[in-house]
C-alpha cells in the first residue's frame, strides 16, 4: 500500500473541532503496517482522541523507539514533530525532550519488545520519575518485523505461530506501571475504540506519568490458536472495570447513566473523566486496590480492561526539579550565563 | 649518619604524603599544597588514589615548582610516610639524599630505615593522644599537627597557613581555633626537638601571579553553565561524577531565578549511561543545551545513540573524563585511550568531533565552545579530558568570559522563516557547508514538521532506501565534517630556536610534562618543533606540520598510539616518519620520560661523523 500517495482532498463537509481543525489534521502518512493491524486501530484512536480535545496539531512530540509500533508515529499528526529513536530508549529521549521544554504534550509510543524486553529498565525509570507523558504501549506479545518471535509481555504457555510453546513468565506491564507509581494507569484493546479512545484523551490530560497498555493483536504472528493476544482470546477473556465518557474541559456527559454507576474525576489540569463503572466496587484511586484486583483477575485468566488507577492530583518531574515555567529551551546567554563579573569572584576564590 | 649528601633545594622538590583511604587526610595535604601557593610558589599536586572508600592505600603528591613545570615529575624527595602498609615501597621510593618524615611514637627496627636519606621521627600519635580524646579528632587533627611540623622542617611561614585555615572554617570559630592550635602543636614540637629548616625549603616568590587553582572537572562544569547547558543526564562513574556534582553546585549558585527560586536548570541521574545519554538527545533534539559527562565503560555504552546523533544530526555533548581501559581498567588511573572509541564511536562509518583541552583553563574555555559546536554542526562534541586535568587540583591562568559574547544556536529555522515561505528540508545543504536547518518541534501548525529517524531518508526527511539517495546524505556528512575542521580549536606551534627537521605532537593533559621536557632536550642538543593538537578534524595546519619535518614523534598516554593512528589514517602519510612515545601505565607522563624517549631516539638517529666520535 506504500507506493499509494495518500491523497490530500477531502469532504467538504467535515466536521471541525474547537480550534477549526478537521479529522485530516490529525492524520499522518498513509500505514506501511500490514492491513488489519491492530497497531493501526490505535494511530485511529489516537487521531480521534486528538481531536477530540481540539489539539493543536503541532504542540504534540511523538516520540518512539524500534519496531512495528514505533513506526507508527508517522501515521499520525503529519504536522507535530516525530522521533523514532533507538530500540528500548523512547522513555530517555521523551524524558530529555520533555526537560526542554515542558509546554508541549509528549506522547510516547513503544511496543511490547521495545517496553518490556530491550527497554524495560528505561520504562521503569521514566514511570517513577513521573514525567508528564502518555506512554502507550502497542502490546502485542510478538516481535512483528523480525518475523514472530515470542516477546516478554507472551503468556507463558502460549504458543507462536510456529507452533512453539513459551516457556518464561510474562511480564505484566500495568503491574509494573502501578507498583512503579505511574500515577494513570490503564489498558485496553486496539480492537475497542469506545474504550481506547477516551482512555487516550484522558491520559493526555492528566499531568504525570500515564501509562496505557493497549492488547494489539498481530494479525500476521500472533493471532492465530493458542495465542493469548489474539483477537478471539482477548473478546473472549476482556473483562472491563469502567469506560470513560470523558470529556477533558467540557462537563462530563453523565446524564445517560444511571446514578450510582458514574464517577467524575477531577484532573489537575481541570479537565473531568466521567467513569462509567461496570465493577460497581472498583475503585480507581485506590493503588494497592488496583493492584490486587489486576492479580486476581490475572490468575483468573482474565484480561481486565479500563482505568486501573488515577492520582489527579499528582505532579510530574518538573515539579520535582522545581524548574521555571518557562521552556528551558527558550532560555538565552542573559538568562543563562552568569557573566564575567561573576566569574572574577570565581577567580578570586581559588587563589 | 648517611652516607648520601642530604639534598639542598629552595622551591623545587617533590613531597609525597602516604595515607590510608578515608582517614581524613586529603583535606590536610591539599592545605599544605594551598599554602605554598600563597607563598607564591607554584605547586603541582596529584591525588594517585584507589578505587575504595575506606582502607586502601592512598598518596598525595606535590610537586613545589618554582620553575613552574606543573607536570608530574617523577621521584619523591621527602615523603611524609603514614600509612604502614606501604612503608617499604615508600621508603625504598625516595630519591638518595631525600627525606623521610613518619609518626615515630612506636619505634621502628634499623632496618625499616635506609642510610642514605635523612629520617625525621616525630611522635605524631603520642602528641595527638595526649591531646584530644574523641578518636575522630585524633584521626583528624594528626594530619593537621603534621602538617605543622612540615611547616617548621619546610621554613614555611605559618601566619599563611593560619590564614587559610581562617578562610576555611569561615564563621566556625571553634573549629577555626581548635585546627590553628593543632598546627601549632606539631610546629613547635619540630621548632624545639628537631633541626628546622632542613635541606628542602619553601621561600616566598612571586611566581604565582593571578592564576587560579581548580580542578578540570569543575572548570568543565562551569564552562557547561557558561556555555548555557540546561539539561545534564549522568550516571556516576569515576573520574567523570564530579562533574555532574560541580555542575550541580555551580547551578545552585549562579542558576536560581532570584524571585521565584526556580532552577534554570534541569539535572537527572540517569539509571545508566543509555538513559543519560538518551536524555541529552531528546532534549537537544527539542532545543536545549544538553551534556553528559562519563568516561570509558559509559561512552562504549552510549556508542549507539551517538551514531543516531551522527546519523539524525542531532546537537550532543559529551564530557569524557579518560580513565585507564580497556574493560574496567584501572578506573582511578590516568590515560589517554579513548581517542580511536570516540573519534569513529558507532557502528558504520562514523566520525565525531573531539576537543582536547590542556587544563582547567581550556576545559572551562572547550566546554562552553562545545555547545556551540555541537548546535552549529547539529552532531556530538566529545570534550576529551582525562582523570590527571579533572580530579587534580590545577594551577592556570583565570577563566575569562566575554559579556557581547551570544549563543551560536545554529541553523534553526523559525516560524517566521517558514512563513515567509523558505524551503525547510531537513536534510537540504542549502549553503554548501554540508549543513542543514532544523527546526524545533512546536514551531509552527502546518510548517516544519519533520519525522526524526535514525533510518535513511532524503533530503526532506522522508524514509528511503535509494542507494543514490543514501549516499548523497553520507557525502553532505563527510562535507560537514570538513567543515568543522576551521570551527574547532586550532593547532597551537611553537618552533625550535634553530630549524629542525624534528618535530613532536601531543595534545591534553601531556601539555605540562612536554613544555618542561623541551628543555630538557634542548639541554642534551636537541631541537624540537612542537604542535599542540586541540582538537579532531585535524586542522590542514597538522598536514602542514608533517610536510615540514623528516620525522614527528606523537606523544601520549596509551598503548596503541591512538593519535598517532588517527593522523596516519586521516591524513594518509607514511607512518615510518611518525613516532610513538607512549606512556601508559596509569601514572601522568612525566618530562623525564619523554625527554628520554625521544632523546634516546635522536641519538639513535643521528649519524655521528667517525671522525668527531674519535676525537
Amino acid at each position: 500500500m506504500t507506493y499509494i500517495a495518500k491523497p490530500k482532498f477531502h469532504h467538504p463537509g467535515l466536521k471541525k473541532n474547537e480550534l477549526g481543525y478537521t479529522h485530516r489534521d490529525y492524520e499522518g502518512k498513509i500505514s506501511t503496517l500490514c492491513a488489519g493491524c491492530g497497531h493501526d486501530s490505535i494511530t485511529a484512536s489516537i487521531i480521534e482522541a486528538c481531536y477530540e480535545l481540539s489539539i493543536e496539531p503541532h504542540r504534540v512530540a511523538k516520540i518512539s523507539g524500534i519496531g512495528c509500533s514505533s513506526k507508527t508515529p508517522d501515521y499520525f499528526l503529519g504536522n507535530s514533530h516525530g522521533f523514532n529513536s533507538v530500540h528500548g530508549r523512547m522513555p530517555s529521549v521523551l524524558t530529555g525532550a520533555n526537560l526542554a521544554n515542558r509546554d508541549l504534550i509528549y506522547l510516547g509510543v513503544s511496543g511490547d519488545g521495545d517496553s518490556a524486553s530491550i527497554g524495560f529498565g528505561q520504562f521503569a525509570h521514566s514511570i517513577r520519575r513521573g514525567v508528564n507523558m502518555t506512554y502507550i504501549v502497542e502490546n502485542n506479545g510478538v516481535y512483528g518485523l523480525t518475523k514472530g518471535q515470542f516477546s516478554a509481555t507472551a503468556d507463558r504457555g502460549s504458543k507462536s505461530k510456529k507452533g512453539v510453546t513459551n516457556t518464561d513468565n510474562a511480564i505484566d506491564l500495568v503491574a509494573i506501571a502501578l507498583q512503579l507509581g505511574a500515577t494513570f494507569v490503564a489498558r485496553s484493546f486496539s480492537g475497542d475504540k469506545s474504550q481506547l479512545v477516551p482512555l487516550i484523551a484522558a491520559a493526555i490530560g492528566h499531568k504525570g506519568a500515564s501509562f496505557i497498555d493497549v492488547i494489539s493483536p498481530c494479525i500476521a504472528f500472533n493471532n492465530h490458536a493458542g495465542s493469548t493476544k489474539s483477537f478471539d482470546y482477548v473478546r473472549e477473556h476482556n473483562d472491563a472495570v469502567n469506560r470513560l465518557d470523558v470529556l477533558v474541559g467540557r462537563d462530563p456527559i453523565a446524564v445517560d447513566y444511571a446514578p450510582g454507576t458514574v464517577q467524575v474525576v477531577e484532573q489537575h489540569d481541570g479537565s473531568k473523566i466521567a467513569l462509567r463503572k461496570i465493577d460497581a466496587d472498583y475503585d480507581p484511586h485506590d493503588r494497592l486496590g488496583a493492584q490486587t484486583f489486576l492479580a486476581r483477575h490475572a490468575a483468573k485468566g482474565q484480561i481486565v480492561t479500563g482505568l486501573l488507577y488515577v492520582d489527579p492530583d499528582a505532579d510530574d518531574l518538573h515539579a520535582h526539579l522545581n524548574t521555571v515555567e518557562t521552556p528551558l529551551n527558550s532560555l538565552e546567554a542573559d538568562t543563562l550565563c552568569p557573566g564575567s563579573a561573576a566569574l572574577d569572584k570565581f577567580n578570586a576564590s581559588l587563589r | 649518619m648517611s652516607d648520601k649528601k642530604p639534598i639542598s633545594s629552595v622551591n623545587d622538590f617533590v613531597v609525597r604524603f602516604a595515607n590510608v583511604n578515608g582517614s581524613g587526610s586529603a583535606s590536610a595535604n591539599e592545605m599544605f599544597a594551598r599554602s605554598i601557593l600563597r607563598h607564591g610558589v607554584p605547586v603541582s599536586p596529584r591525588n594517585i588514589f584507589p578505587s575504595n572508600i575506606q582502607g586502601l592505600p592512598t598518596w598525595y603528591e606535590v610537586r613545589v615548582t618554582e620553575a613552574g613545570h606543573l607536570g608530574a615529575r617523577g621521584g619523591v624527595d621527602m615523603m611524609v610516610a603514614m600509612n604502614p602498609q606501604t612503608w617499604d615501597k615508600d621508603v625504598a621510593g625516595i630519591e638518595p639524599g631525600g627525606y623521610l618524615f613518619y609518626d615515630s611514637t612506636k619505634p621502628m627496627p634499623s632496618t625499616k630505615f635506609r642510610d642514605d636519606i635523612t629520617v625525621i621521627g616525630v611522635p605524631l600519635t603520642a602528641i595527638t593522644n595526649s591531646t584530644y580524646t574523641d578518636p575522630r579528632q585524633r584521626q583528624l587533627f594528626k594530619n593537621i599537627i603534621y602538617l605543622g611540623a612540615l611547616s617548621a622542617l619546610l621554613d614555611m611561614d605559618p601566619k599563611l597557613i593560619e590564614q587559610l585555615i581562617g578562610e576555611q572554617y569561615k564563621g566556625k570559630e571553634k573549629l577555626l581555633s581548635s585546627n590553628v592550635h593543632a598546627l601549632h602543636l606539631g610546629r613547635d614540637w619540630a621548632l624545639q626537638n628537631l633541626k628546622c629548616p632542613i635541606g628542602l625549603r619553601i621561600k616566598k616568590s612571586d611566581k604565582v601571579g593571578d592564576r587560579i587553582f581548580i580542578e578540570g572537572n569543575s572548570a568543565a562544569a562551569l564552562g557547561a553553565v557558561y556555555g548555557g547547558a540546561t539539561v545534564c543526564a549522568w550516571y556516576p562513574i569515576t573520574p567523570s561524577s564530579s562533574v555532574a556534582e560541580a555542575f550541580t553546585a555551580h547551578c545552585k549558585k549562579y542558576r536560581h531565578d532570584p524571585e521565584t527560586g526556580k532552577a534554570k536548570y534541569a539535572i537527572v541521574q540517569g539509571e545508566d549511561e543509555l538513559a543519560s545519554i538518551g536524555i541529552v538527545i531528546g532534549a537537544s533534539w527539542n532545543g536545549a543545551r544538553a551534556f553528559t559527562a562519563t568516561s570509558g565503560p559509559g561512552i562504549s555504552l552510549m556508542t549507539e545513540f551517538i551514531g543516531l546523533s551522527y546519523f539524525a544530526e542531532i546537537p550532543a555533548v559529551i564530557m569524557n573524563i579518560q580513565r585507564a581501559g580497556p574493560s574496567t581498567g584501572m578506573p582511578t588511573r590516568t590515560q589517554q585511550c579513548d581517542i580511536i572509541a570516540c573519534a569513529y564511536a558507532s557502528h558504520g562509518d562514523t566520525k565525531h568531533v573531539l576537543l582536547f583541552p590542556e587544563d582547567p583553563a581550556e576545559a572551562f574555555e572547550f566546554a562552553a565552545a562545545a555547545f556551540d559546536l555541537a548546535e552549529r554542526l547539529q552532531t556530538t562534541i566529545f570534550l576529551m579530558l582525562d582523570l590527571d586535568i579533572g580530579m587534580n587540583h590545577r594551577l592556570c591562568r583565570p577563566l575569562k568570559w566575554d559579556d557581547s559574547k551570544q549563543y551560536d544556536r545554529g541553523k534553526v529555522m523559525t516560524a517566521e522563516m517558514l512563513e515567509e515561505g523558505r524551503d525547510f528540508g531537513r536534510y537540504l545543504d542549502v549553503d554548501g557547508d554540508g549543513i542543514p536547518y532544523r527546526t524545533y518541534p512546536g514551531t509552527h501548525p502546518t510548517k516544519g514538521s519533520y519525522f526524526t529517524r535514525g533510518t535513511s531518508r532524503d533530503r526532506y526527511a522522508r524514509y528511503s532506501e535509494e542507494g543514490s539517495v543514501y549516499a548523497d546524505n553520507m557525502q553532505r556528512l563527510v562535507r560537514k565534517f570538513e567543515t568543522a575542521q576551521d570551527l574547532v580549536p586550532r593547532p597551537l606551534q611553537a618552533n625550535a630556536e634553530r630549524p629542525t627537521k624534528y618535530g613532536v605532537i601531543y595534545f591534553g593533559s601531556t601539555s605540562p610534562a612536554m613544555d618542561e621536557a623541551i628543555g630538557l632536550l634542548e639541554a642534551r642538543g636537541h631541537q624540537l618543533d612542537r604542535l599542540r593538537i586541540r582538537a579532531f578534524p585535524f586542522h590542514s595546519s597538522v598536514a602542514s606540520f608533517l610536510a615540514e619535518h623528516d620525522f614527528v614523534y606523537v606523544v601520549e598516554q596509551n598503548r596503541d598510539s591512538q593519535l598517532r593512528q588517527l593522523i596516519v589514517n586521516e591524513n594518509g602519510i607514511d607512518p615510518v616518519r611518525l613516532v610513538p612515545i607512549v606512556h601508559y601505565d596509569g601514572t601522568p607522563i612525566t618530562a623525564r620520560y619523554i625527554a628520554k624517549a625521544i632523546g634516546d631516539h635522536q641519538d639513535h638517529l643521528k649519524v655521528t661523523p667517525l671522525r668527531k666520535a674519535v676525537s
